[in-house]
């Protein structure tokens, strides 16, 4: 098939609008059936997803199922993937039917939450298969509209403050990056991604105002993708959105934010910011670095102190992406690798414990951590997942959570000692707030009142969780799965980084080694 | 020689004996129960000069020693008006004869003002520029203050026709010394005398009080004080008209003038115009926050897209003008389907503009819900609605016009924009129960608000083909 992507990227949209027209009415059966087609949807995309795994070479470095077809103003409709947004890609299939199978038992506005989560998918997928600057430009922004209906619709009580926060937040960072696209059109003469790939913008200083700018063009024009992508990670100070939006979101909508959405941030820096802007990225990467080490500690200790349990898990997870941003701009094998791997592994361990912190807040209706305790009598299999993905959350050895903050950790190691000595102790702190989180929830005797009637997880909800340990050990025990279909694209990132930067004439300023 | 240039004028001369003669037939036979026989008219003469004019039309005619222009441009523009001005007068209808409003004289009036802006936007000489301008202006005025015996109406009439006189005023002050420094009230001969050099402070002072005036007709800031209130006060068909055609037409007679009387000074105003552009995009964003009224709102969302569409004109290229061409089609397009919905907020038969009636509004209808919500987002600027793409090409105009700095204003002025249209969908999706709106919607305002929102996703596939035209169109005006 030469389409397949486009037919991947566009099965689930089909289906929400089968589901927009031709489905009628609000009761039981409708919602039963609507519930079907969304799952029967998302898992065809998923099963198709799985030729390209299998029609895909990893050797090639350069992007394969192209597909191009002219659009408006001179633009493209071009999808293709390389080794990078092909693991995106599968992770967002892999993810979706198990999403839609976790908010089975909703019960308000059935048909249009599944329509949500289909919109939602299509553009995820389309994000990650864009060829095109302003296509990709297209999914990334007009994933904000399903997400803001999501948590603004069936969110929780906060839900309007969230959402529009999410919203606005989100949006002032891509408009931004929207000019400075817009400027590498000028520049280059094409939108076309693996064309601007091999484009090399002007790095020549320049002052404005009196204040000299490093990198010239290079630099100003990766602060403007920073602004889009450090929002979405999202990268502390800029990311107070999340809680909010996490902790507001319903359960499934939560899955999607951590376990694909943020996952854009990252994907767009090694897209974008790192291969076209290396003298920008090269010129600032040493404060990224700090950056992240700061989220990393800091938000960890943040989330010690929550009382939220979502609240909690989301701190958690702007305390993972600093590992993934500090990765990134190690730029290099292993940092890179290790970042990517970090947020495949995230998106597993991530969707998990916020589909636990579902499980229970489905029971009880509250995510206060105070609430529980002693869980671990009532359902002891809800215990045991639990501990998997807290112990996976933590890094330990045997899961997918080790191998990506080893690997960051060694890529930081051999470019900045201090940040990777730093981000290091992020590990003990990410022990404290989850095996503390899993103590006061589980452990101990029952004694409130109101949970001696809770029941354990029910089989659909263990089915749910089942591929997600399977994929947790699978990449934990096995790395290469993913390291394998990276490896060479990720190789040819960082060499022709490398040779960027020679070629620019600018010293590595953060030859801390 | 008379004939040939007749023969140029011919569709605005269909229209204005058209509108003669339904005068007279109102007058002499049945008055007010004729109206809606009049209405369907205008509307179907609308239609059918616009496609005339859309299909005939060819080249560069100039009529009365260049006085009068029909080229790519105007015909673009035409044809938007034509389609604009008859897509409202068929939205009204419903509305002025439950509201005892419908008069056979408002068609007649609507397509007086049609033949001004048809005028307006064929400009070649500063005279037809002022008569295009006044014929417009007047029948507005009239028409804002149909409700004659509504406090707010009368008060939207004269507040509109003071400030729009003051400003005539200026416009003409400019056009006169204009014409004292260049010698001649030619667009062509101007062109000639401000290419031959330095542009001279008499001509820059001019051009300044030309585009003052213009921009009062745009409602850009710090020219847009008459627009909300005007918005709010006259009946919502009225309002709808406003935000329309008229809008076209200035905006397409902005762009004569400056493009064809000092497309050699580009420099000169190029940045008068920026400032416009992001005066108005800031006041329409940051204004409109507060706003509880649906009128109110809309005519501040309409200040905030003259800006975006100021900054196409701003860019001063054939490019920007094409943007600004683009952006005015998507914008009017936007507002008939928002007036089409706005058309039917009612209560136990009373019109309802406060948005806090919009609570669940979804639970209800969905099926308009979801269109309004499309047009929302459009009007924000969030792909993939069309809305975005007129946003994109103004942008684009700017950036390549080494104007990086305001296209950086534009889209965060925009951010702080998208805030209000996000409260309308709030309202309607994430609202609390109530009761709030029980009207009906005729067929017609169904199709209009639907049809818009259909356009507004279906346009990302290709614009319906609009930027060629829009292309040709904005090449013949800058050369």
């Amino acid at each position: 098939m030469d389409n397949l992507l486009s037919v991947i990227t566009f099965m689930p949209l089909v289906a929400a609008v089968i589901l927009a027209v031709f489905l009628r009415g609000d009761d039981e059966a409708s919602q039963r059936s609507a519930k079907w087609l969304a799952l029967l949807a998302t898992s065809l995309t998923f099963l198709l997803s799985i030729f390209v795994y299998t029609g895909f070479d990893p050797a090639n470095t350069g992007f394969q199922f192209v597909e191009e077809r002219d659009w408006l103003l001179g633009l493209k409709y071009k999808m293709g993937v390389d080794g990078i947004s092909v693991t995106f890609m599968l992770l967002t299939t892999f993810l979706m039917p198990l999403v839609i199978a976790s908010c089975w038992d909703v019960k308000t506005r059935v048909k249009d939450y599944m329509i949500a989560f289909l919109l939602l998918e299509t553009l995820m997928l389309g994000v990650f298969c864009a060829l095109d600057l302003i296509l990709f430009y297209l999914f990334f922004e007009a994933g904000l509209i399903p997400m803001f209906l999501i948590i603004g619709i069936w969110g929780g009580v906060n839900r309007i403050y969230a959402s529009f926060k999410f919203f606005l937040y989100t949006l002032l960072g891509s408009v931004l990056m929207l000019v400075a696209m817009i400027a590498m059109y000028m520049d280059a003469g094409t939108t076309d991604i693996p064309t601007l790939l091999s484009h090399t913008f002007a790095s020549e200083s320049f002052s404005v105002a009196g204040v000299t700018v490093v990198g010239g063009l290079q630099t100003l024009m990766f602060l403007a993708f920073f602004a889009s992508f450090a929002v979405k990670m999202p990268m502390w100070p800029v990311h107070t959105w999340l809680p909010d939006a996490h902790v507001q979101a319903p359960t499934a909508g939560s899955v999607v934010l951590a376990a694909i959405l943020l996952k854009m941030g990252g994907y767009g820096f090694l897209r974008f910011s790192l291969p076209m802007f290396p003298v920008g990225t090269e010129v600032l990467a040493n404060y990224v670095l700090w950056l992240s080490a700061i989220a990393i500690i800091y938000t960890s200790l943040v989330a010690l102190v929550q009382s939220d349990m979502k609240k909690l898990i989301a701190y958690s997870s702007v305390a993972h992406m600093g590992y993934v941003t500090m990765g990134i701009f190690a730029a290099n094998q292993q940092g890179v690798d290790g970042a990517i791997f970090q947020m495949i592994s995230h998106g597993f361990i991530s969707g998990a414990l916020f589909l636990c912190v579902g499980v229970i807040y489905d029971r009880m209706h509250t995510r206060e951590i105070d609430a529980y305790g002693g869980l671990v009598n009532r359902m002891p299999a809800y215990a045991l997942i639990f501990m998997f993905f807290t112990m996976a959350n933590v890094g330990l050895p045997g899961t997918s959570g080790f191998v990506g903050e080893f690997l960051t950790l060694m890529g930081v190691f051999q470019v900045n000692t201090w940040v990777a000595m730093f981000a290091t102790t992020g590990v003990i702190l990410s022990a404290a707030y989850g095996l503390w989180l899993y103590r006061r929830v589980v452990m101990g005797d029952l004694i409130k009142e109101s949970l001696r009637s809770i029941t354990d997880m029910t089989s659909r909800e263990k089915a749910i969780f089942a591929p997600l340990i399977f994929m947790t050990i699978l990449l934990g025990v096995y790395p290469a799965l993913v390291l394998d279909l990276i490896g060479p694209s990720v190789e040819a990132l960082v060499s022709n980084y490398d040779t960027a930067l020679l070629d620019s004439g600018v010293t590595t300023a953060v030859a801390g080694h | 020689m008379i004939q040939a240039d007749l023969n140029i004028v011919l569709p605005e001369v269909i229209l204005a004996v058209f509108a003669m003669v339904a005068l007279m037939g109102g007058v002499y036979t049945t008055k007010d129960k004729a109206a809606p026989l009049v209405l369907w008219a205008t509307s179907l003469v609308f239609v059918l000069l616009a496609a005339w004019i859309g299909f005939n039309g060819e080249g560069a005619n100039a009529a009365f020693g260049g006085a009068f222009m029909d080229d790519g441009f105007s015909r673009f523009a035409k044809v938007t008006i034509l389609l604009s001005a008859a897509a409202i007068l068929l939205l009204s209808q419903d509305f002025m004869t439950r509201h005892g409003l419908f008069r056979f004289e408002y068609p007649i009036l609507v397509a007086l003002s049609v033949v001004g802006m048809m005028m307006m936007v064929s400009a070649g000489d500063l005279m037809a520029l002022y008569m295009g301008l006044e014929l417009q202006s007047l029948a507005l005025y009239v028409v804002a203050s149909l409700r004659r015996d509504s406090a707010k109406s009368t008060e939207a009439g004269l507040k509109y026709f003071v400030l729009g006189a003051l400003s005539s005023g200026m416009l003409l002050y400019g056009a006169s010394l204009v014409y004292g420094y260049a010698g001649t009230t030619l667009f062509a001969g101007i062109y000639s005398t401000v290419h031959a050099g330095d542009i001279s402070l008499g001509l820059l002072f001019g051009l300044v009080f030309v585009v003052a005036g213009l921009a009062f007709k745009v409602s850009a800031a710090p020219f847009h004080m008459w627009t909300p209130d005007v918005y709010e006060g006259s009946p919502t068909p009225i309002t709808a008209f406003f935000a329309t055609a008229p809008k076209v037409a200035a905006m397409g007679l902005f762009a004569r003038v400056v493009h064809d009387a000092f497309g050699g000074a580009v420099a000169d105003w190029s940045q008068i115009v920026a400032f416009l552009s992001i005066v108005s995009i800031f006041l329409g964003a940051i204004a409109a926050i507060g706003q509880r009224d649906i009128k109110r709102l809309m005519a501040y969302s309409s200040i905030a897209h003259m800006g975006f569409a100021l900054m196409g004109l701003a860019a001063g290229t054939a490019e920007g003008v094409q943007a600004m061409l683009i952006y005015m089609a998507i914008y009017v397009t936007m507002n008939i389907g928002t007036f089409a919905f706005i058309l039917s907020m009612e209560k136990d038969g009373e019109p309802v503009t406060d948005i806090d009636a919009l609570q669940n509004y979804s639970k209800k209808e969905p099926m308009r819900a979801l269109a309004m919500l499309v047009l929302m987002f459009s009007l924000a600027g969030i792909p993939p609605m069309v809305g975005f793409f007129g946003k994109f090409y103004v942008l684009k105009a700017a950036v390549d016009a080494d104007m990086a700095w305001l296209a950086i204003a534009g889209v965060v002025g925009s951010v702080i924009g998208a805030f209000y249209y996000l409260r309308v969908i709030y309202y309607m999706y994430f609202g609390e129960e109530r009761d709030a709106l029980n009207g009906s919607m005729p067929m017609v305002n169904w199709m209009f608000l639907v049809g818009a929102a259909a356009v507004m996703l279906l346009g990302v596939i290709n614009l319906f083909g609009i930027e060629g035209l829009a292309l040709t169109a904005a090449g013949a005006l800058v050369n």
